[in-house]
């Protein structure tokens, strides 16, 4: 019958926990009001209200065992929103590059830029297609790109320490497909020099890319004129003339992508027909914001999943501080609960009065670890070699209210589950065993 | 030793708060077992006494740079090398563009060059025979059900065949065996012939060329001095060389990754911050509960020191066995958690290193959480105690 009983607890537990995983902000809201209503207006809600009262003025007693409950779960939340917070950061980073109305063309089947090769006259044919945009002159706005890597020294690193940063050749109109991309010290490159612009991560993370500064791309020095910014994933690179570029890199009049402004996003489709129709091309086609969020796929799942398995590890070993607490809470409680009992209170009231003690507690652990990541991770630079660019990826953490939220409900379930094998033995003890323990 | 009954019985005592204590110790050891590994992965790849006999040349411009490949003729000659064999990456995917295989063009001898990566003599033979022949990591292997003698398709997103192509198809000729886990990444790959590759790829995109080259030393004190000769090969032409012992070219790239050594640190900080507090509360309530049997020991004739160490003992142990219960199991999911992560990862077992490190923090961790409690055990009045004062 016990037995029984404690497996009944464990199957309603566990659909309770995968029904609250998919609860949208609103059904707990609805949850939260229900159960406000529940203590405000019915016989056992108000029971139930002072019994909680009673317990929770006790609370200052057992600070030393409580603040065990907040620590261990503001130590899982915080270590967890702040590895979503990472992965949040990298995708994000990625994702808000390009646009809707700027198409990317690689070779066909080439799944990155780096990967894939167009020959002079593919270029100029695919500029010729129906459905780009057209500047003042009637030019097409387009920009044959030219995507290599450079070694640089890393800032703050050792004498021989280098770092891969990625290098991109671009045309004239680079910066018309870019809207965001401003330069923001220096000026911009000349055409035919060997000049180069940086993105403002690149600057953070590579040393001697101020300008006016020489660097070395393998034998040929190069001067660094300006820095950009763009506030995506452009920043982590730097720019120069494509044709120089192409040079230095023995790439002669071939490109590695080409990209074009379409003349609105609906365009895309008629872009895309008038190069597939062409006999002479063998091309894929993709809007840039596509292109750059598909790249940031298979690492943030990455990501997430060494935080929540990170995360899960945790929140057992705070599931079982909790208990521990608890359980102590509820045994140092225990003649209080029976003589309730004793005095005709049914077992709901106590129930919930611990249940919602440990949710309480368990509640303030989740803001403090919230904030605390915060606090220490919203903002903070990372970098890493993202998959289908050849450098540097520069990120920052972002620590969303999605992320948060996120964490509060970790912390909830953590104080459900630990409160609720406590408030359990509370209520089903017999009374007078309880009335008669020291 | 003598008490080691009495210790023993004080910590179970209360068994539901003993026993949840511990699966929280075991938890946070048991994070501390798979990072560690995660971090050791990081830190040896490259890392062995074969791997500093090895250099790696690759452009000085960027790693996407090619060579010619008569260079290493020119580094064959130079005092110290005792072998050559070059590389060139392929770019291999299999069935989807995006399901990507690493897949290296190779020289005949460059599995020599890996005597730590053993292939058996069959299929050494077999591949030197066999144009189309590969030598598939036994990871990969596992993963896509391949057998030995299966005819594979793979898509390179870079290289079409002459007739325009980009499926090219291989036979499997034989199985990548890494032994040391600084190569575990032979265990996730494809080698091909880069003579078969070179001759198949359509006119214009390699040309003879080759990524890296892989040079054996015949002295490791010296490997410094022969790779700066043979980046003096190449100095001031169009394809200046950078060389590198195999260790440092991996633990630059590693780097370049993830700071790995601060995510862990950042992680086990929290995770052994909030254990601290965990035990401390724990031992703290088990030491307050036992005030009077603290004070009948000490009437008994205990000495103060004496129940100090007891005390001590008590929290040592507690966290000991917790402990090792999470390393233990630790040590029993890393092979799941490498399978499961589909190569991403190739977790160490839990070393001698890891299992050293975790005591050390555990008997670390008791000491501190035990400190307290101890002392006010020490400090104990008899009569107060005894009184209930």
């Amino acid at each position: 019958m016990k037995f029984l009983f404690n497996l009944g607890v464990l199957l309603l537990l566990i659909a309770a926990l995968l029904i609250w995983v998919q609860l949208p902000w609103y059904g707990v809201l609805a949850l939260v009001v229900v159960f406000a209503a529940w203590m405000a207006f019915s016989l056992r809600g108000r029971q139930a209200a002072s019994v909680t009262g009673v317990g929770i003025s006790t609370l200052r007693q057992r600070l030393g065992s409580s603040s065990v409950v907040v620590i261990g779960i503001a130590g899982v939340v915080g270590v967890l929103v702040a590895l979503l917070a990472m992965g949040e950061g990298y995708s994000e980073t990625l994702s808000k590059t390009g646009s809707e109305d700027t198409a990317i063309v690689l070779r066909g089947g080439s799944a990155t830029e780096v990967s894939s090769v167009l020959s002079h006259d593919s270029i100029v044919v695919i500029e010729q297609a129906a459905g780009i945009a057209r500047d003042k002159q009637g030019k097409p706005i387009t920009s044959g790109e030219i995507v290599v890597a450079a070694n640089l020294p890393v800032k703050g690193g050792g004498p021989d320490e280098e770092g891969s940063v990625q290098v991109r050749g671009v045309g004239e109109q680079a910066w018309a497909l870019r809207p965001n991309a401003k330069i923001i010290a220096g000026r911009n490159f000349q055409p035919g020099m060997r000049e180069l612009v940086v993105g403002q991560g690149a600057q953070r993370q590579f040393a001697g890319l101020q300008p006016g500064h020489d660097v070395k791309l393998g034998a040929q020095t190069w001067r660094v004129v300006g820095v950009f910014a763009s506030g995506d994933a452009y920043d982590s690179e730097i720019w120069g003339d494509a044709n120089v570029v192409a040079d230095t890199y023995r790439r002669g009049s071939s490109r590695t992508s080409v990209f074009v402004k379409l003349t609105d996003a609906k365009a895309l489709d008629t872009f895309k027909a008038a190069l597939a129709g062409d006999p002479r091309l063998q091309v894929d086609v993709d809007t840039t914001v596509n292109y750059f969020s598909k790249q940031s796929e298979g690492m943030s799942k990455v990501m997430r999943v060494m935080g929540i398995t990170v995360g899960s590890i945790m929140a057992i070993g705070a599931i079982f501080g909790a208990l521990n607490t608890m359980f102590a809470a509820v045994a140092a409680r225990a003649r209080e609960i029976a003589t309730l009992r004793a005095i005709g209170f049914r077992g709901v009231p106590v129930v919930v009065a611990v249940m919602v003690e440990t949710m309480m507690l368990a509640l303030l652990g989740g803001v403090v670890g919230g904030l605390l990541a915060w606090l220490i991770f919203n903002g903070w630079t990372a970098s890493t070699l993202a998959s289908g660019t050849t450098g540097q990826l520069a990120f920052t953490f972002k620590v969303t209210p999605v992320l948060l939220w996120e964490g509060l409900k970790w912390a909830l379930a953590i104080g459900f589950v630990g409160g609720l094998f406590p408030a359990l033995r509370a209520a089903r003890l017999p009374v007078t065993t309880a009335l008669r323990e020291l | 030793m003598k008490y080691l009954h009495l210790i023993w019985a004080a910590l179970f005592r209360r068994k539901t708060r003993t026993i949840l204590t511990l699966v929280s110790i075991a938890a946070a050891f048991l994070l501390f077992g798979m990072l560690d590994a995660v971090r050791i992965s990081f830190d040896q790849a490259g890392k062995s006494a074969n791997g500093a006999q090895r250099l790696q040349t690759g452009s000085k411009l960027s790693f996407i740079e090619t060579l010619p490949q008569g260079l290493g003729e020119k580094i064959a000659t130079v005092p110290g090398v005792k072998s050559v064999a070059y590389s060139n990456w392929f770019g291999g995917a299999y069935q989807d563009p995006h399901n990507q295989v690493f897949t290296f063009a190779v020289s005949d001898n460059y599995i020599d060059q890996y005597p730590e990566v053993q292939v058996s003599d069959d299929a050494r033979k077999a591949f030197s025979n066999t144009r189309i022949g590969i030598l598939v990591g036994e990871k990969l292997l596992e993963k896509y059900h391949w057998k030995v003698g299966d005819q594979i398709p793979l898509q390179s997103n870079i290289f079409p065949q002459q007739d325009g192509s980009k499926n090219w198809t291989f036979q499997i000729v034989g199985v990548l065996h890494p032994t040391d886990q600084s190569v575990a990444f032979y265990g996730q790959i494809i080698l091909m012939h880069w003579k078969y590759f070179d001759d198949a790829v359509m006119k214009g995109y390699n040309n003879g060329q080759v990524g890296w080259f892989v040079t054996r030393v015949k002295d490791v004190n010296q490997a410094d001095q022969v790779a700066k000769a043979i980046d003096a090969l190449s100095a001031n032409s169009d394809h200046e060389t950078r060389t590198q012992t195999e260790a440092a070219a991996t633990a630059s790239w590693m780097k370049q990754l993830a700071n790995i050594g601060l995510i862990v640190g950042s992680i086990m900080g929290a995770v052994f911050f909030t254990l601290l507090l965990l035990t401390g509360n724990t031992m703290m309530q088990a030491v307050r509960e036992r005030t009077s049997e603290l004070a009948v020991l000490k009437t008994l004739g205990f000495s103060d020191r004496g129940v100090l160490a007891m005390v001590l003992a008590e929290s040592v142990l507690l966290v000991l066995l917790g402990g090792v219960i999470g390393i233990a199991l630790a040590a029993a999911l890393i092979p799941g958690v490498s399978a499961g992560s589909g190569g991403f990862l190739n977790l160490p077992t839990v070393g001698a290193n890891s299992w050293l490190l975790g005591i050390a923090l555990m008997l670390a961790i008791g000491l501190v959480v035990g400190a307290i409690p101890a002392w006010r055990a020490m400090r104990l009045n008899i009569v107060d105690a005894l009184a209930g004062r």
